[in-house]
């Protein structure tokens, strides 16, 4: 049997903050499920399976907590996934959750993801020693500084240019009722000022530590007849590869490129910035806008990716807005994280996006990348049924 | 749906690795028998998935560098589950039931014996109101057991008897870390652990590995004479607070029978980590008395966290490729008190 196709038809998310002390892990979750199910016209009850996504149980302290979530979820009486890639696990979750729709298991599935990083320290939980390996004690800033540094180097970019991203960003964050973010005066020249953290990265180019959560309701083709905007899936993919070796390359990953490959494919897109209206690309620090565009085929290697960015080309009005949302870099819930940008970009094709639409949007990426730039989860969504 | 068939397997059970083995030493050799079995090489896999626990591992990410067993060079179409091996094995049956591939291997692994598993297990509960209480697995078991005495389900004798059919089975088993059956009566003179569990009711600490390989259609075909189709996959999951949930019984392993056809099923490998959990099992499965339970010897003689699961699964197909069952079912389950639970039905033909 072919692939079925499947579709968005609720999207949900928390208020992203650092500290949501105002609910429990059960209710981050519901708050993003429950706006989800109402954008979807649909109870918990009608819904067949829940896949849940999340970073390690040491973010929270709590080992396997969709199993004490069960209830909460609405899970109890139903099948219940639990996945973990890393980074790219919001990304990896919504596949998972298509695939169930895509294989004609499930008609309507419920899809969450969340990181409660204030009920813990995700700083202690990256940083606890092993036998045999070098220790970062860095935080994920001081792993990819180098990389960073890498990418400057060989493409011979402008050092302002991560400071043009992260501007953008807060700026587009303020469309978002949703953003953890919201720094109503930053500039480039503001973001040059901030405080060095990890060379080349300043802390006004990194990602914050979010509490939130994400929710997507995917159905199968007869449902989505019902409803007013359905965001199809037109091609998902999963790409892994070593976290060390000497061939390998960690600015330009092979497992990203071959993904992307295999994703434009699938979609049936032959130039994708041509053809993709809208992205929302995983960028935890500045520096990887233009170093995911380069590697997704947006630009050319080597160069292409800053150009484009310092053009103005990923900004709400060009020719390829990035990250209209405020992206990572306003957000970092870091679970939900892959899943945010995935439903943002069903929010795009469906019209849904509110004051950072972008008109027409009509096909958009959704991309995460987890680890050390070696797990790799993207999708198309389209708001026209696929044709392949 | 597509024909989709168990074609391979590899276990490793043991009561404590030597030394501290990394999970890439721990693996290559399984997936080394994987490719024995299927004239495969890694580049013929579709779609891999694993299973763990970072808890158990006591750190974040310990599935990262079980892609270097892999040989992740050039990079695969992999994802991970925090569940046992069985559910990695459902996500990648989902995926070959989308068309994307055909092939699929799947692995899990866990070194149980690093902590104190019971009191690691307890990290599992609620942690508002029950993980404070460090309530550990072997009594929440313990009350499970003396639910089920009181409200006259079982008796300790029908425990004893579990215990000593798998001690006994596992004397067959070379990857049985607990085996040697005596008598009922012997069984029952022994001292108790946590009351009304006595040690042979409880399964052992055990350190592991599994793997798994599926594969479709005519792929299956040029692997195996006798494929262990899979004929039906469900699983389900109840809510975890042990206070309202009637611990005589598992409605999620009802349900997810109900999913499934379990009539002629000759061979039942169960997942019961604790002797009156096999009776639970057998009464929510509704498996009529000639069914065989647990030929391996169960998990109650060797339980590696996150692929006792799927080596049920793996001794179900085994049964199947030799011919000596035309129809068996497997179980997982994952959760104190048998929360969570998933069964895999396989047979010869389809």
């Amino acid at each position: 049997m072919a692939k079925q196709p499947a579709a968005v038809v609720g999207v949900g998310q928390t208020h992203h903050r650092a500290k949501r002390e105002d609910v429990s892990m059960a209710g981050l979750c519901r708050e993003a499920i429950d706006r989800a199910l109402l954008d979807a016209n649909m109870t918990l009850d009608e819904i067949d399976a829940i896949v849940v996504g999340k970073a390690p149980d040491l973010f929270e302290g709590v080992m396997m907590p969709e199993l004490f979530l069960a209830e909460a979820l609405g899970a109890a009486g139903k099948p219940l996934l639990r996945v973990h890639t890393a980074g790219s696990v919001g990304g990896s979750t919504a596949i998972v959750a298509s695939s169930l729709v895509q294989a004609g298991v499930h008609r309507k599935v419920l899809t969450v993801a969340y990181e409660k990083q204030s009920e813990s320290n995700a700083m202690w939980a990256l940083s606890v020693p092993l036998p045999f390996n070098m220790p970062v004690h860095a935080g994920a800033g001081g792993y990819f500084a180098p990389h960073v540094r890498s990418y400057i180097r060989r493409s011979e970019a402008p050092t302002h240019v991560g400071a043009i991203v992260a501007a953008k960003d807060r700026q587009n964050a303020l469309k978002n009722p949703y953003a953890h973010l919201r720094n109503p005066d930053t500039t480039v020249e503001s973001v040059l000022a901030s405080q060095m953290l990890w060379d080349p990265i300043r802390y006004d180019e990194t990602c914050p530590s979010s509490d939130g959560a994400c929710a997507l309701v995917i159905v199968s083709e007869d449902v989505a007849a019902a409803s007013p905007n359905p965001a199809w899936i037109h091609g998902t993919v999963m790409r892994s590869e070593a976290t060390t070796a000497a061939e390998r390359d960690q600015v330009n990953p092979q497992a990203s490129r071959d993904a992307a490959a295999a994703l434009w494919k699938q979609a049936g897109i032959t130039n994708p910035i041509e053809e993709i209206d809208a992205a929302e690309i995983y960028v935890p620090f500045s520096w990887f806008e233009p170093m995911w565009l380069e590697s997704l085929g947006f630009a050319e290697e080597n160069g292409g990716g800053w150009r484009l960015t310092e053009s103005g080309a990923t900004a709400m009005d060009g020719q390829l807005p990035v990250n209209c949302s405020g992206g990572v870099l306003s957000s970092n819930p870091i679970g939900a994280s892959g899943m945010l940008r995935f439903g943002e970009a069903a929010l795009q094709v469906r019209g849904a996006a509110g004051e950072h639409q972008v008109d027409g949007a009509r096909r958009a990426l959704g991309h995460a990348y987890g680890g050390g730039s070696q797990f790799f989860a993207m999708w198309v969504v389209g708001s026209e049924k696929p044709s392949n | 749906m597509r024909d989709v068939a168990v074609v391979g397997f590899a276990q490793r059970q043991m009561a404590q690795f030597d030394g501290s083995p990394t999970c890439v030493e721990l693996l290559v050799p399984l997936f080394g028998e994987c490719y024995e079995q299927t004239g495969w090489t890694r580049r013929d896999i579709g779609f891999w998935c694993s299973g763990s626990s970072d808890y158990l591992a006591g750190r974040s990410f310990s599935f990262v560098q079980a892609v270097d067993a892999i040989g992740v060079i050039p990079p695969v179409n992999e994802s991970h589950v925090e569940m046992d091996l069985a559910w990695a094995m459902y996500e990648a049956w989902l995926k070959i039931q989308t068309g994307e591939v055909d092939t699929a291997l799947v692995y899990a692994f866990g070194k149980a014996s690093a902590g104190v598993l019971r009191r690691t297990l307890a990290l599992q509960l609620d942690p508002y109101t029950m993980t404070p209480l460090w309530p550990d697995t072997v009594s929440l078991a313990g009350l499970q057991a003396r639910a089920g005495i009181d409200a006259g389900a079982w008796d300790e004798r029908a425990m004893a008897e579990v215990a000593n059919r798998s001690l006994t089975d596992a004397e067959k088993n070379e990857y049985a870390i607990r085996k040697g059956g005596s008598s009922v009566d012997d069984l029952l003179s022994r001292p108790m652990y946590a009351d009304p569990l006595r040690k042979h009711d409880c399964a052992p600490v055990t350190d592991g590995a599994a793997a798994i390989v599926l594969a479709a259609g005519d792929k299956a075909r040029e692997v195996r004479e006798r494929p262990a189709w899979i004929t039906g996959l469900a699983h389900n999951v109840d809510p975890i607070s042990m206070g309202t949930r009637d611990l005589t019984r598992a409605p999620s392993a009802a349900r997810a029978a109900s999913g499934v056809d379990l009539d002629g099923v000759e061979v039942a490998e169960l997942h019961a980590p604790f002797s009156h959990q096999e009776l639970v099992l057998r009464r929510e499965l509704g498996l009529a008395d000639d069914v065989r339970i647990n030929p391996s010897g169960g998990a109650l003689t060797g339980n590696p966290m996150f692929s006792g699961g799927g080596i049920r699964v793996g001794e179900a197909a085994s049964r199947i490729w030799s011919g000596e069952a035309s129809k068996a079912v497997a179980h997982a389950t994952s959760g104190p008190a048998l929360q969570q639970n998933l069964l895999c039905v396989l047979e010869g033909r389809i």
